[in-house]
């Protein structure tokens, strides 16, 4: 350095490209997210996915229909069961083949407690994401991974499985409830019902959670239709559509339920919807568990073969609502034992697809924020 | 089911063909077909897009629902295997950008005037279309991401 003056250089900087993922804790999974900022400011969001691609379709057209169901378990994987269910409703509904009464009640019970489930792992993360705010965010986390634990031991109970239930046959459903196994699901159901309000205060009654989450990432009726976003990130936007409603399928055209609704479209919005939904499912699962109807769960005739076992020409499609959202499975079969084509339509391939048009125009903070409200599930999107 | 009110209208209207779950389009007339369902019938919501291989075409199935008559949509529209391209219809729903894309990374089927055409599952360099019933399973990965390779320590 030579003695003359010290030349203070400004850098401009026009738009800084932010990496955020693909292993970023904030992501739920593999997701890697381009932010470009101008400032504090996201100008333009590019979602980049895929990390956990599988080629599970790819797969389905190699395995016979009957190998098929515990395969989509692993695709979203907080909620197994409603894969397997959309799955079995599908082929059932292509092969005209008989479910008894008891067991679709039965898909129903087990689906509603993993919605549950699902959520409060959803409601978790989301403290986690806005950790700061909340004391750490570990303490919501760890309350509602307790309450979790609980469901998780029912079904396993239940079903022999923690998580990966295994709980849905073409033609029916593998366990029945017993009256004992009832009256636990009852009490569970109270407990957990017992534990909202103070999960509730820890997150949509605390202050600073409704400052990180009112007016962000508002997603507008039409963006919602257009983009066809589902599940109660649909209906926190104000519209209506619940599947177990629109299109009934298991019980619950017999069952009564509320959809729950808001109009404003924020990620408060979605968090409410999500966390009534909680309560709708605990009273759902009381109920069918109170109105059980008696008979067989399942009565398919036993095949020789599964393997060689074959289906009727023709095309089907079939949705459950997920606790994501609608999750459907199109199958078109040449009349073969294995599905000709099957498409997933996941319901959080949809709802991602919505941050490219949400993201612009908001802070990076609120990223984690708006992420967490729409509840991906990784395994989902890629399949 | 699809509404049969609807399928006759797209019939008349645009030479649609009805099938099990909805109905068929000439290439020629989907785009005003697809502006017609969204504006005119009510079929504001995108549900789904897929592909399907036949023996000389591919096929692209875009799903579209009208929440007020809660009626789902399937409309097929053919695209020969010689030339694998078909219009994109990502600017009349947003949501077929993905699918679209993901027909395009699993089928190798084009889309005119997509807004964004890249693929979406596999990686970007990736050769070969995996939905593709001549891709064989055993096919084997062969694809190295385009990094430096760094030398073992030692060697």
């Amino acid at each position: 350095m030579s003695g003359g003056p010290i030349e203070i250089v400004e850098r401009e900087f026009g738009d800084l490209a932010l990496n955020m993922g693909p292993q970023h804790p904030s992501t739920h999974g593999v997701l890697r997210l381009v932010l470009h900022l101008s400032g504090e400011t996201v100008i333009k969001a590019v979602p980049v996915i895929g990390y956990l691609h599988r080629g599970v379709e790819k797969l389905s057209e190699h395995l016979a229909y009957d190998q098929l169901a515990p395969v989509y378990e692993r695709d979203d994987y907080l909620a197994p069961t409603a894969n397997s269910n959309a799955y079995v409703l599908a082929v059932e509904r292509l092969g005209a083949i008989a479910v008894p009464k008891r067991a679709q009640w039965l898909r129903a019970f087990v689906s509603e407690w993993q919605r549950v489930s699902s959520h409060l792992v959803w409601l978790g993360t989301l403290g986690l994401d806005l950790g700061g705010a909340l004391g750490g965010g570990t303490t919501l986390y760890m309350y509602c991974f307790r309450e979790r634990e609980k469901i998780l031991d029912f079904l396993e109970e239940l079903t022999g499985t923690r998580y990966h239930t295994n709980f849905n046959l073409v033609g029916g459903v593998r366990y029945d409830l017993e009256p004992a196994m009832a009256a636990k699901s009852e009490a569970l159901a109270a407990g957990i019902e017992a534990a909202l309000p103070e999960l509730w205060s820890m997150s949509g009654g605390n202050p600073i959670f409704q400052e990180r989450t009112r007016g962000v990432g508002v997603i507008s009726k039409d963006l919602a239709l257009g983009v066809g976003i589902t599940g109660p990130t649909l209906r926190g936007s104000g519209i209506a559509y619940d599947v177990r409603r629109s299109a009934p399928y298991d019980a619950y055209g017999e069952l009564e339920f509320a959809v729950v609704t808001r109009t404003a479209g924020d990620a408060e919005a979605r968090f409410q919807v999500r966390m009534d939904e909680i309560a709708v499912s605990l009273k759902l699962v009381t109920q069918i568990a109170a109105g059980l109807p008696p008979g067989p769960v399942f009565t398919r005739k036993p095949l020789k073969n599964p393997k060689t076992t074959k289906l009727p020409k023709g095309e089907v499609y079939a949705a459950v609502e997920s606790p994501r959202g609608e999750l459907g499975f199109h199958i078109v079969s040449d009349g073969t034992a294995k599905p000709y084509r099957l498409k997933i339509n996941a319901p959080s391939f949809k709802n991602l697809q919505v941050v490219q048009h949400v993201l612009p125009g908001g802070l990076v903070a609120d990223v984690v924020a708006i992420l967490g409200s729409l509840d991906p599930v990784l395994g989902d999107v890629d399949r | 089911m699809p509404a049969p009110e609807i399928v006759q209208a797209l019939a008349t209207r645009f030479s649609a063909t009805p099938t099990s779950l909805g109905v068929e389009l000439p290439a020629a007339s989907m785009l005003d077909a697809f502006r017609a369902l969204r504006d005119v019938y009510g079929y504001r919501y995108y549900v789904q897009g897929t592909g399907l291989e036949r023996e000389t075409t591919y096929e692209v199935v875009h799903a579209v629902r009208s929440l007020d008559v809660n009626d789902t949509l399937f409309v097929t529209v053919a695209v020969p295997k010689q030339a694998p391209e078909v219009d994109s219809i990502a600017f009349i729903y947003a949501g077929a950008e993905w699918q679209e894309r993901e027909i395009w990374d699993l089928f190798g089927v084009s889309f005119k005037g997509h807004p964004d055409p890249r693929r979406i599952l596999m990686p970007d360099e990736y050769p070969g279309h995996p939905l593709r019933k001549s891709f064989a399973m055993d096919t084997p990965w062969g694809y190295r991401p385009a990094t430096a390779v760094v030398p073992e320590p030692g060697s």
